[in-house]
């Protein structure tokens, strides 16, 4: 059973918090973490995941930057490869276009470029995601692009236990750690223990295990699919959720384990479908659990649209639990 | 294609015109002897003997380059730096151990200035395991991280975010560091040249912005890309942004010296455009129908080595004898850079996956 739901103690705080406890118990342990992106200083961060830091470290640690996201990108590779360790922040993931020459021609290729010899521990850490009315250019999900450029690993989690385990190993790693935060988790609340622990980078995570159909998933989906479980549960339907946590390196045996086990697979993400990272873990089981299979591997994805503002309209183009409950049950029509 | 090639045409017709007369108007520019004889002065012989040496290092590398990408013997891409050698070489001179250089696509001469070896870095053209990459980064992508070199960079104006992050690290880690981010006429246009710049304004940082405006981006000159020169801009950032004869090594030298020390102090960052030419095309392929040869010729003869010599030996601090040595030297340690390279091993398959990411 899922190891971020069986602990015994009992703290419960909200993923922002969560995740301000990464970045807090790093930068204590290292003086060469640092944060820098724009209002995470006075203003606390957009979803307040950096509000306290500016008062407890200062301005050269919590430093804020003018709207510049190439800039801030950049400041990040140089500071790594000069010997500090930046935890680069994104206003939006969205807003990432901007830094996207920084991010995947500097700072994912500097090292393989320099045949090996450049080390860059370096976080960019960035909000992602729907459903908070922020229609197209503040809502999108977009992780897809990332996990497509060799030399980037790319986090995701859908627990505040998940986000502090994930972000603490990301900020300790020599390598560019992608950390997508979905914003709809920032103020979920959930159990984070008083001890220290790290989350490993590429271990997927069983969150509910079950017998008849495997959905693996990824950030808040990982609810949807939590919710479907537990109303099919009702009709004599057992779930298997698997949250992948890190899209790479990806966790393959895992998600086979699960296949192998249940022979059935969805696949659910909140990205538009057609060209989503679900296309890849569709296509690693139907390439390696072929044999296994009782079904087609289903994808559930958004609509091949903008993020629509309007509630409904938003609501209506991303998957929840009643487009994943129905994607299940025809995963188990589909006996051949 | 073929309508691009006829709209090339008549535009180079009308450039031919404009380049003379830019030509002529820079030609009566002249050269600040004081700077020369008080900066010359105040050189110790090994830092003139180093000025010279690597200004030769910077050419006949390249030149062999050149033979040696004419022979078939390399591929890809070749920028050359022939002409601009006080630039890197002046400014490097300016650097302690441990200051940090961002380079560019045309990046050879930063990187020798900044001390690389030039039998790793013809191995690395060469496309073999002992070059500075294992062969994995070409001439485009060189770097040397033990001498602060953060590297070469394919991308027009995406040293200079990465440049001000160095700077950044500098100031919070307190090693009294500065960084030089070396790049083109070309990277004025883009908006990486603006955010870095700005940023680094803003905060302070201990970076010199040092644009080599050699004049053409390609085929397109700075006149047209930028629309006010780069050294106009410092006003809009609040720092200083001379412009620099960027043949005059001496000229260089003392500017950089001066921006490095106001770096130091934590007075902020400089903007420096240095006026400089390629005496070559772009790359090995250029269409040479953009800059007349007498605009050529103009900038030839005001060859930064040539000057440098001439002033060294005016003041008689070497003799024709000295510089013919250096030279020598030289010749040995090129021919040995090339057999190095040709010697060297190429890389195996198995490295193909290998060194994307830190174990």
């Amino acid at each position: 059973m899922a190891n971020t739901m069986s602990n015994g103690a009992t703290r419960e705080i909200f993923m922002s918090e969560a995740l301000r406890e990464a970045i807090d118990e790093e930068m204590q342990r290292d003086p060469t973490v640092f944060l820098v992106g724009e209002e995470i200083g006075v203003w606390g961060g957009s979803y307040a995941v950096s509000a306290g830091l500016l008062e407890k470290y200062g301005p050269d640690r919590i430093v804020d930057t003018p709207i510049a996201e190439a800039a801030i990108a950049g400041l990040g590779i140089g500071a790594a490869l000069t010997g500090s360790r930046p935890i680069a922040e994104f206003m939006y993931s969205d807003f990432m276009g901007i830094a996207m020459d920084q991010i995947v021609n500097q700072a994912a290729k500097n090292r393989y470029m320099f045949g090996g010899k450049a080390r860059l521990p370096l976080t960019y850490r960035a909000p992602f995601g729907a459903g908070t009315g922020n229609a197209a250019q503040h809502t999108q999900s977009l992780e897809a692009w990332f996990v497509h450029v060799p030399g980037l690993k790319v986090i995701t989690a859908s627990t505040p236990y998940d986000a502090k385990g994930l972000l603490k190993s990301a900020i300790r790693e020599d390598n560019v750690v992608v950390s997508f935060e979905h914003k709809a988790l920032y103020a979920m609340r959930g159990h984070v223990p008083e001890e220290e622990y790290l989350v490993p980078i590429g271990v997927a995570d069983v969150k509910r295990e079950g017998t008849d159909v495997s959905v693996i998933t990824y950030a808040r989906q990982v609810h949807y699919a939590l919710e479907a479980a537990e109303q099919l549960a009702a009709e004599g339907i057992s779930v298997e959720v698997v949250d992948v946590r890190s899209l790479y390196p990806l966790d393959t045996d895992a998600i086979l384990r699960s296949v192998r086990k249940t022979h059935r697979a969805v696949v659910l993400y909140e990205a538009v479908r057609f060209g989503g990272f679900g296309a890849e873990i569709a296509s690693q089981i139907q390439e390696l659990a072929f044999d296994d299979l009782d079904a087609p591997v289903l994808r559930v994805g958004a609509a091949h649209a903008p993020v629509p503002f309007s509630e409904p309209l938003e609501q209506g183009s991303f998957p929840d639990a009643e487009k994943v409950a129905a994607a299940i049950r025809e995963s188990l029509q589909g006996v051949r | 294609m073929a309508a691009r090639r006829r709209a090339v045409a008549r535009a180079s017709s009308k450039t031919g015109k404009a380049s003379k007369a830019r030509a002529k108007a820079t030609k009566s520019r002249a050269r600040p002897t004081a700077t020369v004889n008080t900066t010359l002065k105040s050189m110790d012989d090994g830092q003139v003997r180093w000025i010279y040496q690597t200004m030769r290092r910077i050419r006949r590398f390249e030149e062999t380059a050149e033979e040696a990408f004419k022979a078939a013997k390399m591929r890809g891409a070749l920028h050359f730096y022939i002409g601009e050698e006080a630039t890197a070489t002046g400014a490097c001179a300016a650097l302690e151990d441990g200051d940090f250089i961002t380079s560019t696509h045309r990046g050879h001469g930063h990187c020798i200035a900044k001390g690389a070896r030039m039998d790793k870095m013809m191995a690395e053209l060469f496309g073999r395991t002992t070059g500075y990459s294992g062969g994995k980064g070409g001439s485009m992508h060189i770097a040397d991280l033990e001498l602060g070199n953060l590297g070469a960079n394919g991308i027009v104006g995406a040293g200079i975010p990465i440049a001000t992050g160095a700077a950044l690290g500098s100031k919070l880690r307190q090693d009294g560091q500065v960084t030089i981010s070396f790049f083109g006429d070309g990277a004025g246009p883009t908006g990486a040249f603006h955010e870095g710049v700005n940023v680094a304004a803003t905060m302070k940082l201990p970076v010199i912005f040092l644009c080599e405006n050699n004049q053409y981006g390609m085929a397109t000159h700075n006149e047209f890309a930028n629309a006010a020169p780069i050294s106009a801009r410092g006003p809009a950032y609040s720092i200083p942004s001379p412009k620099i004869d960027g043949n005059d090594v001496f000229e260089v030298y003392e500017t950089v010296k001066e921006a490095a020390d106001r770096a130091r102090n934590g007075e902020g960052p400089t903007l420096i455009e240095s006026l400089t030419y390629r005496h070559k095309g772009h790359t090995v392929l250029d269409q040479k129908n953009y800059r007349t040869k007498e605009e050529i010729a103009e900038w030839v003869a005001r060859d930064p080595i040539e000057r440098f010599r001439t002033a060294v030996s005016s003041a008689k601090r070497m003799t024709a004898k000295e510089f013919d040595a250096i030279d020598a030297d030289i010749e040995r340690e090129i021919e040995n850079a090339v057999s190095f390279a040709e010697a060297s091993p190429w890389p195996t398959l198995d490295a193909i996956e290998r060194d994307v990411y830190a174990e």
